[in-house]
């Protein structure tokens, strides 16, 4: 006699606030991650990872991996309880590695065109991760949606030599792309690295682009053993545009996962 | 005013004259610039559609929304598909802006969006001049040659100025503004992604100048993005300013408020609920911090216990030591009677009394003398 399917889980607070619900497709496209030295947001990443690759689930993720070589997130993922390596090798997962950030080219002298080495660099990307996007619905499709996670943008920039103008070239590319497929587009940004004038203008580009910002901060009391920091999600009605609904709450990563709760509701 | 730049967009352009152009600009204070440049573009889709404007279709240069945005923006605003179809030109500048999907292989075993006839795909928008070619050979292909005109509408100059420099930008509207056969012409910039200068000059290229910004300006306390009573008070509305140049070379500055609703943006009169929104920064406690406006009147009544009153008149004092019936003058001393009926007055109105006891009865008024003076150090 075959064991009953566990029954689904309830949606953890975040899952709430980003109306992802019992499963199926989030209801936007372009989600930024910001935190902070003090507060590293990677472990949302590693939620959207899980949640997607879950069995619950006929999700897909095209990941970028330009700060971590894939070990690290299938060792964080195990103890989560999902195999990365099973995943990839059911099409599942495609895994682009970037660490060597010399993907993109040195030379910054421009053709005829008006292109350099940079710009043909994240040409190149693009379509690697069309070539993904291709290979995920090549077989055993079943309409599923694809999530592109990019870990992280600030190495992105390292990669282009501080071109702002190039990595935002780069990121109308994929957002034409959650535009034209079922696709949507989570990307982590360190905010407290931005301090020059362009930096910070390339941050509003940002908040132009995306319609959800997750922000990961410490607590405003200070450090505490319990509760590793703070959550604000804040939901607009179009990239952009206005601010929909604003979503607050804390979190204690552990090793297996994160829980979310509100403040105060710990004891 | 907004009506007053529909109808500006609508007339169009005189003869001799060139065409009327519109920047709206807003910032991530108060990002409903998108809002209101969809406004402006449903009203003057359906304007062209009806046949009471100038222009006789559109063209309009997307560079940060997708071509089936806007379709499906005009359908919800009432405009007829079969008109947009006729009277809309959409140039694609946002699906493939330099060309890269040219030079890669098309993706298979994935389901592309049908193409439609009024869109077309423009692949190089670092190239202004052919950039600028393209909206006038889109619109000289629904509108014919002849005096018939068009309009052209750029969605983000924002993104545009990403690719190229501003005097080519500058020169690309400019050049769009004086030619024959456009009848208006309106943009979107978002300030806060430039350097003041841009706003400047774009303003100079303009006849009218539509700014979105906050109702609640931006404060060092509100400094975080995540100010939540900040971030409530200017999510949906917004102060609208316009700045009208006249051909005479007046120049005239408007506001009115904006606010969003389910169907869109609205515009009203300025109101004076501004003073309240200011008010209810005061922090909230059990107990009145403000004054009631008979708190006020008594706070202006009460007689201040100095040697004068500060209103040019005699000097008066009340010497508490002294007996109300004490009708001894001194020409330094107030009558104390005269004082008790002051006092008597702001007794009857039951407010607070100052008392003011002189130290000594030889004291003079005044006096320069130091009472330091008599210290032995």
């Amino acid at each position: 006699m075959n064991p009953s399917p566990p029954p689904p889980r309830d949606p953890d607070l975040l899952e709430e606030a980003l109306g992802l619900g019992r499963g199926g497709s989030p209801p936007w496209r372009l989600a930024f991650v910001e935190d902070c030295v003090e507060t590293s947001g990677a472990f949302v990443l590693h939620n959207f990872l899980k949640r997607t690759l879950s069995t619950e689930g006929d999700g897909t993720v095209v990941f970028l991996g330009l700060a971590q070589p894939f070990s690290h997130y299938d060792r964080v993922l195990r103890k989560m309880g999902c195999n990365l390596s099973v995943q990839r090798n059911k099409n599942k997962l495609h895994f682009i590695d970037l660490l060597n950030l010399e993907f993109l080219g040195e030379r910054r002298l421009s053709n005829e065109k008006g292109e350099n080495d940079i710009e043909i660099g994240f040409m190149d990307l693009y379509n690697r991760i069309l070539r993904s996007i291709e290979a995920i619905r090549s077989k055993d499709y079943n309409g599923g949606w694809t999530t592109i996670i990019i870990d992280d943008l600030s190495h992105l920039e390292i990669a282009a030599h501080g071109s702002v103008k190039h990595v935002l070239d780069f990121l109308q590319y994929c957002r034409s792309l959650t535009s034209e497929m079922d696709c949507s587009l989570v990307i982590l940004n360190h905010e407290d690295i931005h301090s020059s004038d362009e930096a910070l203008q390339m941050l509003s580009h940002l908040d132009y682009i995306s319609d959800i910002l997750i922000k990961a901060e410490t607590l405003s009391t200070g450090i505490a053993a319990d509760v590793h920091g703070q959550m604000t999600v804040i939901i607009k009605d179009a990239p952009g545009g206005l601010i929909k609904k604003l979503h607050s709450f804390q979190f204690k990563v552990k090793e297996n996962g994160v829980e979310f709760f509100y403040p105060g509701s710990r004891f | 005013m907004a009506e007053s730049i529909s109808r500006s967009l609508r007339d169009g352009c005189l003869e001799g004259e060139h065409a009327p152009a519109l920047t709206i600009e807003d910032s991530l204070a108060s990002p409903l610039g998108s809002h209101v440049f969809d406004h402006f573009l449903a009203n003057l889709a359906s304007q062209i559609a009806d046949g009471t404007s100038q222009a006789r279709g559109l063209v309009l240069v997307a560079l940060n929304w997708s071509p089936s945005f806007y379709i499906d923006l005009l359908r919800r605003k009432g405009v007829d598909a079969s008109l947009v179809d006729k009277w809309v030109r959409i140039l694609d500048c946002y699906s493939d802006p330099l060309g890269w999907k040219d030079r890669i292989p098309p993706l298979m075993n994935v389901q592309k969006p049908s193409t439609r006839e009024n869109v077309s795909f423009f692949r190089d928008v670092r190239d202004i001049n052919k950039l600028l070619s393209s909206v006038l050979d889109l619109g000289k292909g629904f509108v014919g040659q002849g005096k018939t005109r068009f309009a052209v509408a750029v969605d983000l100059v924002s993104n545009l100025l990403r690719h190229t420099s501003l005097p080519s930008v500058a020169g690309l509207l400019n050049n769009l503004r004086s030619n024959d056969q456009i009848s208006c012409i309106f943009w979107l910039i978002h300030s806060d992604l430039h350097e003041p200068r841009v706003s400047t000059a774009l303003a100079y290229v303009s006849t009218v100048v539509a700014s979105v910004q906050p109702i609640m300006q931006l404060t060092d306390e509100h400094r975080s993005r995540r100010d939540f009573l900040w971030l409530e008070k200017n999510s949906c509305k917004a102060k609208f300013y316009v700045r009208l140049k006249r051909r005479n070379g007046r120049v005239k500055l408007l506001a009115e408020e904006l606010h969003m609703d389910q169907v869109g943006v609205k515009f009203a009169a300025v109101t004076s609920e501004n003073s309240f929104v200011n008010k209810s920064l005061l922090p909230k406690v059990q107990f009145n911090l403000q004054l009631s406006d008979q708190e006020r009147v008594d706070r202006a009544k009460v007689v201040l216990p100095y040697e004068h009153q500060g209103n040019g008149e005699a000097i008066q004092i009340y010497d508490g030591r002294r007996s109300l019936s004490d009708d001894q003058k001194d020409p330094h001393l107030v009558q104390p009677s005269t004082f008790s009926v002051m006092t008597d007055a702001q007794a009857a109105s039951g407010n607070g009394e100052i008392h003011y006891i002189r130290d000594s009865d030889d004291e003079q008024p005044d006096s320069d003398e130091d009472p330091d003076d008599d210290l032995d150090v």
